[in-house]
């Protein structure tokens, strides 16, 4: 593991930020809250959390889909706040995304050859024979034929269609590729195959990933590096290895602890660490820090306020009373009154 | 373990009549489940494991469905004779159920106490206020804090864990002899899950209820499991003991499933390797063994005949041609056989 | 152990043979586009078609029919009125001695005219008002709705009589009358549904390709509302054909001697004492359209219906 910071360009950066929904009647999703991190060129990081932790409004947020209701968001060194007219053409090239329901992201009406050029029509990047020599490249970039580009969504299957959504993504040449949940909609046999799939086009192509996912086995299998999510914030980040060997978080804990390994000889290696209770709403989040209410290690500090985020160790961040002194001193001060 | 059978499915063969013709769901299923012990169905979206359970809880429509052959003897009984007034009688009394979705599965305008209650005085005769202190210890049974203020709320005052434990404690209230649970907690995220399934274990053992576990997730399937059967594409193509599925699979689908899925406690690197291809159509189901198109060990026979049944050993057999004594020597993907021992 | 019982095994049965790549991502039937899947599933549908060629069949009568004898709609003959069969006026004649089988065909002609026409007017206004409401989102949607919700609450009938007292009776009056509170129900579903695709991934993964807002519209959206709009004119139709018979009934239909379904109604209404037979026809012709609407806006919702699809 290396101490100092890789001195890889920082593709991405977000400072802060937050995302909020309103509802009406006055009531306030907070739905992303200060959340801080950067993604280094070429690699891929995983996030993770359980639904409603708001990791798929993050990354929607990041490619604009959703307007950060405040704090930052730099692509390669820029803000992406006000991008318009050609700069916004170039990030829309540079950026693209991979959806959750293979059945859903793709226009039942369209053939598949159109959606997959649908970037390049919107980029006037190719026409006519060009046009459909670069659909027939990319489908057989994710492993389908040129027959595939008359057909309509509907006849082919899951797994398919979820190759189909990575073709269109690729086709504008993106160097960033967020993929919210791309795998949890297909079955256990064909969730490998795409993953095999982004991993081939990642070698290739050099990409850089941001892979939402709940499936904490694939993350970890997929990604370089994992963050967690909780109720809208983001609790801990490390190297996935580091992540799964030092889990510093207790909700990191809990949910690690959680994961059914598909080996019946580990059935008893290791206490599982059962969270009671659910998750609050993010309408009326907990005060302090937001898991107090189910951690198994809450001190009084959890709900005085809000632990901050912190390099706890070598690019190990996490946001947790529990590693900042000042915290536990301001804990033995509590028991002492 | 004792060696009776509750429950023997016997050559099912169940199809349905849809708009493009008849697609043949499950193709000649056997499988038995003992008393007491926990029986994981898996295998991938359409492989029939889905319809496998529905037709032992008489749940299956019809039309467009039809059970067109096989039996489904429960204590000897065959379940596929019984007309829907005896089925009524089994339901829940004996066999209950509970669904992947809990929320499409409690209705909404009855009190989740009175959704209890409903049963326990239906099939076992109980007076008011025995039911309901027998609904309030249900609850408190599968993990429902404040279990009496809880009876008189509606389902969605519950959240998706509790709605879950909701349907366990309404399922298990009259102590049904099988326990059908299809898909439990893919809705549910991962720390509940380990709650329900907590749970499910604790109630098993207390109870002796026998479970029928029908999921997709080897990793629920190696934490709750006694014995396997791995469906493919209508069919049981491999059943064992957890440790025999797990540590000595012989079928190729078996490898391919196993293969596929990452192991969240290795170090190493390991490399998936995913089973190419997509399932058959089982509109027109192929001729031989249906994994033969996406089997890398696919022999000219594997096309053409479906090979029989291999008894290994004891409760593990296997539907391959690469048993056949003909059949060239293969050596299994090698990272995980013995994987687990190591 | 393994089963040897199988008898005739030859040794190179067990050859192993290559995996097919394309063989395995190979596609099962012909190519189907949406429309293609839609009209054989509507074909398949019999009373559905038995709709369409009845309101086809009636289309067709309602031009060739008036031309079919001598007479025209207008035409009196004094020396022939109330007869039932009376040589070559097929199907009788009126008070005035009009040829009712011309009045027949030409009524449901006109009916047609109006019930298409509303249908237009309802499409014109209804579409883009919804699809602008629910892209728009916001205040605009907001004040649109409010605008929705003001005309839902005047009721209808006295805005349509209203405005039949204002302006001339003729068929695009009629047609306007009726679309001047039909356009909402159109809005609120083409709203609905714009609103519904507004979220769903496809729609997400065009924005974030950086389509603008026309080809998210146009190319995304709207073809996918398209199915709610084509089942609501559907239904439309015949309740504006129905509508029409009723202001015709209540004497505000279209200005004589121009005849519509309803004011034949309306006049057979009259003699039904002693006439019965007058009333009959044009009820029929009237049953039948309504029937037929109802039956192929059945068909075409169940064709359209997703949910059937995989």
């Amino acid at each position: 593991m290396s101490v100092a910071e890789p001195k890889v360009e920082k593709i991405l950066e977000l400072d802060q930020v937050k995302k909020h929904f309103t509802m009406g009647r006055g009531q306030v999703v907070q739905a992303v809250d200060n959340i801080s991190f950067h993604v280094y060129r070429g690699e891929t990081l995983g996030l993770v959390g359980e639904s409603g932790c708001g990791k798929s409004t993050v990354g929607r947020t990041i490619i604009r889909l959703y307007e950060a209701t405040d704090g930052e968001i730099k692509f390669k060194g820029q803000s992406t706040r006000d991008l318009k007219g050609e700069k916004l053409k170039q990030f829309n090239r540079e950026m693209q995304m991979i959806f959750q329901d293979p059945y859903a992201s793709l226009n039942p009406r369209m053939t598949v050859g159109d959606i997959i050029a649908e970037g390049l029509d919107i980029h006037k990047m190719a026409k006519g024979q060009e046009r459909r020599e670069k659909v027939i490249d990319l489908l057989k970039t994710v492993g389908l034929n040129e027959e595939h580009a008359d057909r309509f969504p509907h006849e082919f299957s899951g797994g398919q269609r979820q190759r189909i959504g990575i073709a269109r993504a690729l086709a504008v040449d993106p160097d960033f590729i967020i993929a919210d949940e791309p795998i949890s909609a297909l079955d256990v046999s064909i969730q490998a195959q795409v993953v095999n799939l982004m991993k081939k086009l990642q070698r290739e192509k050099g990409l850089t990933y941001l892979f939402i996912a709940h499936d904490l086995s694939m993350v970890k299998y997929i990604s370089d590096r994992i963050g967690v999510m909780y109720l809208g914030n983001l609790v801990e980040l490390a190297e996935s290895q580091e992540l799964y060997d030092n889990p510093l978080h207790p909700y990191t804990e809990a949910l690690l602890s959680a994961v059914p390994i598909p080996d019946p000889d580990s059935k008893e290696s290791g206490e599982r660490i059962i969270l009671k209770g659910d998750v609050p709403s993010p309408i009326d989040p907990p005060s302090g820090c937001r898991f107090r209410t189910r951690c198994p290690k809450a001190m009084d500090v959890c709900a005085q306020e809000a632990p901050k985020w912190r390099e706890v160790r070598p690019l190990h961040w996490v946001s947790c009373h529990l590693y900042q002194e000042e915290s536990l001193k301001k804990e033995e001060e509590n028991k002492a009154e | 373990m004792s060696e009776e059978n509750l429950l023997e499915v016997r050559d099912l063969h169940v199809s349905f009549h849809t708009y493009n013709g008849e697609v043949q769901s499950v193709r000649g299923v056997d499988f038995q489940v003992k008393k007491g012990e926990t029986l994981a169905i898996v295998g991938e979206s359409g492989c029939g494991k889905s319809v496998t359970s529905q037709s032992i809880m008489g749940l299956i429509p019809q039309p467009p469905g039809k059970i067109r052959s096989g039996e489904i003897l429960f204590e000897g009984r065959d379940l596929t004779r019984f007309s829907e007034k005896q089925m009524e009688k089994v339901r829940g009394k004996e066999i209950a159920m509970i669904f992947q979705d809990p929320m499409t599965s409690l209705n909404p305008t009855m009190t989740v106490g009175r959704q209890i209650t409903e049963g326990l005085e239906k099939h076992q005769r109980l007076g008011k206020a025995e039911a309901r202190q027998k609904a309030v210890e249900m609850l408190r049974l599968v993990g429902i804090p404040s279990p009496e203020s809880r009876m008189n709320q509606y389902p969605h005052h519950f959240s998706g864990g509790m709605r879950q434990r909701a349907m366990i404690a309404i399922a298990l209230a009259c102590a049904p002899k099988l326990l059908i649970a299809d898909e439990p907690t893919t809705a549910l995220d991962v720390t509940i899950q380990a709650q329900i399934l907590n749970r499910m274990n604790d109630l098993k053992k207390q109870l002796d209820t026998s479970i029928i576990l029908i999921t997709h997730d080897l990793g629920v399937v190696a934490e709750t499991a006694d014995r396997v059967a791995v469906m493919y594409a209508g069919k049981v193509v491999e059943t064992g003991t957890v440790e025999e599925i797990f540590n000595r699979p012989r079928h190729p689908y078996t490898w391919g499933l196993m293969g596929s899925v990452p192991r969240l406690d290795l170090s190493s690197r390991e490399t998936l390797r995913p089973i190419p291809g997509t399932p058959p159509d089982l509109l027109q189901p192929p001729q031989g063994c249906p994994f033969a198109g996406r089997c890398q060990y696919a022999m000219k026979i594997c096309k053409t005949q479906m090979p029989e049944t291999t008894e290994i050993s004891g409760f593990h057999r296997t539907a391959c041609w690469l048993e056949h004594p003909m059949s060239p020597a293969v050596t299994p993907p090698n990272e995980w056989v013995g994987g687990g021992s190591q | 152990m393994a089963s040897s019982s199988t008898e005739n095994l030859t040794p190179e049965m067990f050859e192993p043979v290559d995996s097919d790549v394309n063989e395995q991502e190979a596609l099962r039937g012909t190519r189907v586009s949406f429309w293609q899947d839609v009209w054989f599933r509507f074909r398949s549908n019999k009373g559905a078609l038995i709709g369409m060629l009845l309101i086809l069949a009636i289309g067709v009568m309602a031009i060739v029919g008036p031309l079919m004898n001598s007479y025209s709609y207008s035409e009196q003959d004094y020396s022939a009125t109330n007869q039932i069969f009376a040589g070559d006026h097929w199907l009788g004649t009126d008070k005035f001695g009009r040829d009712l089988w011309t009045r027949i065909w030409y009524g449901a002609g006109i009916s047609l005219i109006i019930a298409f026409l509303a249908a237009a007017i309802d499409l014109i206004i209804g579409v883009p008002y919804g699809c602008i409401s629910g892209y728009c989102g916001g205040k605009v949607d907001n004040w649109m709705q409010r605008i929705i919700e003001v005309l839902y609450g005047i009721p209808n009938l006295i805005m349509m009589i209203l405005l039949l007292i204002w302006l001339d009776r003729g068929i695009f009056a009629i047609a306007l009358a009726m679309s001047i509170t039909g356009w909402v129900a159109m809005a609120r579903i083409v709203r609905g549904q714009i609103l519904k695709a507004k979220n769903q991934e496809y729609v997400l993964a065009a924005r974030s390709l950086g389509a603008s807002h026309g080809r998210l519209l146009l190319k995304h959206m709207f073809p996918n509302v398209l199915s709610a709009v084509i089942v609501t004119i559907m239904f439309t139709i015949p309740t504006a054909i129905f509508f029409e018979a009723f202001l015709g009934f209540i004497g505000l239909g279209i200005r004589p001697p121009q005849a519509s379904l309803g004011v034949l109604i309306n006049d057979g209404f009259e003699m039904l004492r002693l006439f019965p037979y007058q009333i009959f026809y044009p009820a029929a012709v009237l049953s039948l359209l309504m029937f037929s609407f109802n039956l192929v806006g059945d068909g075409l919702r169940d064709a359209l219906d997703p949910k059937l699809r995989r």
